[in-house]
């Protein structure tokens, strides 16, 4: 079972609180929710929808239709009327004076939801209305509403309070008046508690596990949530986020912060991204960890900054000048933003280098459900430092970059008597001195490239599912494994052997494990979101690429649906028997 | 412990600069300061840039931290913030401060960040082998301005005023002495310090020179009706000057840094602290989420 309620209207006018509304209490209920949006880069105005997926199982992308669509405006219904089907029900407010467009199959039901929160004297219910009316269609009891309406305007005062209240109970009469209750009754939800956020969310709680206490970052869609979330919880933790003048400052703030022994990250998007690259490359060079998120949208430029894209795959594994080193970390899920945020600054710690962690605007804004967040699987580890008693036995100097078997050399922190070096973007010998010597040069090089080889192998490089029998195998990064998810489940109660591959650390690309992953399948569907095939790019680098690889290339700017990816494997099906 | 010396101050580094290089000076007044106030090498870091300037940190046994062109002073915040029983000293010249750091510098200023700032301000770009530099003077002729310098000079002293700087002083590499005192009261000030020093480039700059320098500065040290605690007689002496002037310029006695003002911000360095969170801890944070 999955369904879709759709709530529309202008932005400014509360859309996005009242899917949020809706969503969480159905979350409290049982039911796996996929909450998403679609918006603008405006503060008011112009159309902006809200769609809360409703379903038994877990679900991490869009549905093509939509059961119920509540209108605020004649815009709502005129561009989403198309995604109703034949006697859906389109709550529309009477003001309106509302028009159902020509062969549209909806059953138009106004209501007066502007008079309704008129008559209880807060014209700001006017959404409540509209949840209270959408939970009789769909057979909910009130209560769980009721709970969290109580909860969520406590501190406003009893009167807010009970406003809204009585705009739920309005909304539910006027329903049940029109004999609509219960249209799309709700069958009974799957068992257990889940928490609904979204990918900045358990990301900035996965920096804070991680021990991440300082943040600096310029604001930017989609990634400002990060920074707002932890502006909220750093300071019982000791902590600073650090708004920015711009993001050179905030990736050298970060690289300032990790050279002197705190956990420190970043977060922006492709236009800040470009601008980091000058600090990505000092810590390559200079060997210092920093965790850096980029939270893809449509690029070059400005692009479509409240659009989703996976197109800076490019720019994270090779941008900047010069050829240093990074590690690519690309989460699909929340709970797998929280996990790879957290380990990102193991891996930096580690590796003492830049570690990106690519998200996209899907993964870093929609809600989903999640069961819980595995603080259990992460502990904290700093890499190799050098201790004081060591620094204290040494006869010469400490050599910060020495040579050693697997590359990694032990860090002094500023602080530690007789740990004195010079870190710098300037080739340097093993002291840390500046050095131009064609044999150290070549030996720096040879030092930090080696340093990343054992990662090619990383058990959680790859995750596979349903891959065993599989004749077609779908390859995903990011948020795209939600759409192609719901594809391989969709194709094999059709009796196509479906399965998937995602790659979770996109670079060092685990060549061995994809391999290993990949060679039973007739078919490789290399499914993405961006115009060049990106992944697919990386692929054929690493030699995997042979006769059996396909792209699927979704760049429109909407989100990917399991649909798209299900017609794409239909048709590989098909040319693969001629 | 034991006392501190320059000899633990000195690296077997060769230097780099020119034979008469004003960044000579600037070094070792820095490191006589250091060693009179008695801090031990690895309390300090050192963020320089990129620039003749920016090789201060190989001549110097602090810790290190070579940066970016233009960034010293976001990084050193970095520092700061990470350890700020560290003394962060941000060393920079005249381009890596006033063109491509500039959005930094004003920054820093209004945030009132616990770095000391030093710049080599020599008015031209020596390591590239001089071109104008912004505070370069209008008319003066280079390589890469043939015909003059078109645009008027940034005047450093009354910018940092005017952004809110609570420290802001001015020395000439040749006059120690007095660079070092200021030093001192930049180590002691809480907040942002500023000290603008002029150092001439004896390559490349046959404007601003060490004569010329001796022929037009006006100490306000020197001046008794001068009490650098008020912004705007501070803002008006430099203006009347032409900026032409060292000293004590402006020091807020009621100043407050950047990381005191943080709300919640850790007294203790956060490096060396224990970063692990607690079963019931994360239990609480993520109940937001229900």
């Amino acid at each position: 079972m999955s369904l879709a309620w759709m709530i529309g209207g202008d932005q400014g006018e509360g859309i996005d609180a009242t899917g949020d509304v809706f969503g969480r209490v159905l979350s409290r209920l049982g039911y796996y929710i996929y909450g998403y949006r679609h918006f603008s880069s405006r503060i008011k105005g112009g159309h902006t929808n809200f769609t809360v997926r409703i379903a038994q199982e877990p679900v991490l992308a869009p549905q093509a239709k939509v059961e119920v669509l509540v209108a605020l405006t004649q815009e709502t219904i005129d561009r989403n009327c198309g995604l109703l089907a034949k006697d859906a029900p389109l709550l529309a407010d009477s003001q309106l004076k509302p028009v159902l467009p020509a062969g549209c199959p909806a059953q138009l039901v106004e209501m007066p939801m502007t008079q309704i929160a008129r008559e209880i004297g807060a014209p700001v219910v006017r959404n409540m209305v509209a949840v209270g009316a959408s939970a009789a269609l769909f057979g909910l009891p009130l209560a769980a509403f009721e709970t969290y309406v109580r909860e969520k305007f406590e501190r406003k005062g009893e009167g807010v309070v009970g406003q809204n209240l009585e705009a739920l109970r309005r909304g539910r009469r006027f329903v049940e008046e029109a004999r609509l209750a219960g249209r799309f009754a709700l069958p009974q939800p799957a068992a257990g508690e889940r928490y609904l956020m979204t990918g900045n969310d358990s990301l900035a709680l996965g920096a804070v596990a991680a021990g991440c206490r300082i943040m600096a970052a310029y604001p930017i869609t989609p990634a400002t949530d990060i920074m707002e979330s932890l502006a909220g919880l750093f300071p019982r933790f000791g902590g600073a986020v650090c708004q920015m003048e711009d993001e050179l400052a905030a990736i050298t703030l970060v690289i300032g912060a990790n050279y002197a022994g705190a956990r420190a990250m970043t977060a922006t998007s492709g236009p800040g991204f470009s601008l980091m690259q000058e600090g990505i490359g000092l810590a390559s060079m200079a060997e210092i960890p920093a965790v850096v998120v980029d939270t893809q949208r449509v690029g070059p430029s400005t692009g479509m900054p409240t659009k989703n894209e996976q197109s800076d795959l490019m720019a994270a594994v090779f941008g900047g000048h010069g050829e240093g080193q990074r590690i690519v970390l690309a989460p699909g899920t929340a709970a797998q933003a929280f996990s790879d945020g957290f380990e990102a600054f193991n891996l930096a710690d580690r590796y003492q280098c830049p570690v990106i962690v690519l998200s996209d605007l899907a993964l870093a804004q929609w809600l989903q459900s999640v069961e819980d967040l595995p603080l259990d699987a992460h502990v904290v580890d700093r890499g190799l430092l050098v201790t004081q008693e060591e620094l204290d036995g040494l006869t010469g100097e400490f050599e910060r970059y020495s040579m050693t078997e697997d590359g990694i050399s032990p860090r002094a922190l500023p602080g530690m008597a007789k740990g004195q070096f010079l870190a710098t973007g300037v080739e340097h010998a093993p002291s840390g001195k500046v050095s131009e010597a064609p044999q150290n040069r070549m030996a720096q090089v040879e030092k930090r490239s080696r340093k990343l080889e054992p990662l090619r192998v990383r058990p959680d490089a790859i995750e596979a599912r349903r891959t065993e029998d599989a004749q077609v195998v779908m390859v995903a990064f990011g948020s795209t494994v939600g759409a192609v998810d719901e594809a391989v489940d969709a194709l094999r109660a059709e009796g196509v052997r479906a399965g998937r591959v995602q790659v979770r650390q996109v670079w060092p690309i685990p060549d061995v494990p994809l391999a290993a992953a990949l060679s039973g399948a007739r078919s490789v569907l290399v499914v993405e979101q961006n115009a060049t095939g990106e992944l697919r790019q990386l692929m054929r680098i690493a030699g995997l690429e042979d006769g059996r690889y396909d792209s699927l290339l979704h760049f429109d700017g909407t989100l990917l649906g399991p649909d798209a990816v299900v017609a794409a494997v239909q048709s590989l099906t098909v040319r693969e028997e001629v | 412990m034991e006392a501190v010396t320059l000899q633990d101050y000195r690296t077997s580094e060769k230097s780099w600069w020119c034979p008469g290089c004003g960044d000579f000076g600037v070094l070792a007044a820095l490191q006589k300061t250091l060693v009179k106030l008695g801090i031990p090498p690895h309390r300090v870091a050192i963020v320089a840039g990129i620039g003749c300037s920016g090789k201060m940190g190989n001549y110097i046994n602090s810790y290190n931290i070579h940066v970016v062109h233009g960034r010293t002073l976001p990084s050193a915040l970095g520092v700061k913030l990470a350890n700020r029983e560290l003394l962060v000293i941000a060393a920079g010249g005249d381009g890596d401060g006033f063109a491509i750091g500039m959005n930094h510098f004003v920054h820093a200023v209004r945030r009132n960040i616990g770095v000391k700032y030093i710049v080599m301000d020599n008015h031209i770009y020596g390591l590239t082998k001089g071109q104008n530099s912004p505070t370069s003077d209008h008319g003066q002729k280079v390589k890469a301005a043939p015909f003059g310098n078109v645009e008027s000079p940034v005047r450093p002293l009354s910018l940092a005023l005017t952004a809110g700087a609570t420290y802001v002083a001015q020395g000439f590499s040749s006059n120690q002495a007095q660079l070092a005192q200021l030093i001192e009261g930049a180590i002691a000030h809480p907040g942002f310090a500023f000290v603008n020093v002029l150092s001439p480039c004896v390559t490349y700059n046959k404007i601003n020179t060490y004569d010329f320098y001796k022929e037009t500065l006006f100490d306000l040290d020197a001046d008794s009706g001068y009490t650098a605690d008020r912004r705007g007689d501070a803002i008006a002496a430099v203006l009347e000057r032409e900026e032409l002037v060292t000293g004590l310029i402006y020091r807020d006695p009621a100043s407050v840094s950047y990381e005191e003002a943080l709300p919640g911000f850790a007294k203790e360095p956060l490096a060396g602290r224990d970063i692990t969170i607690g079963k019931s801890e994360f239990r609480e944070l993520l109940a937001a989420y229900r």
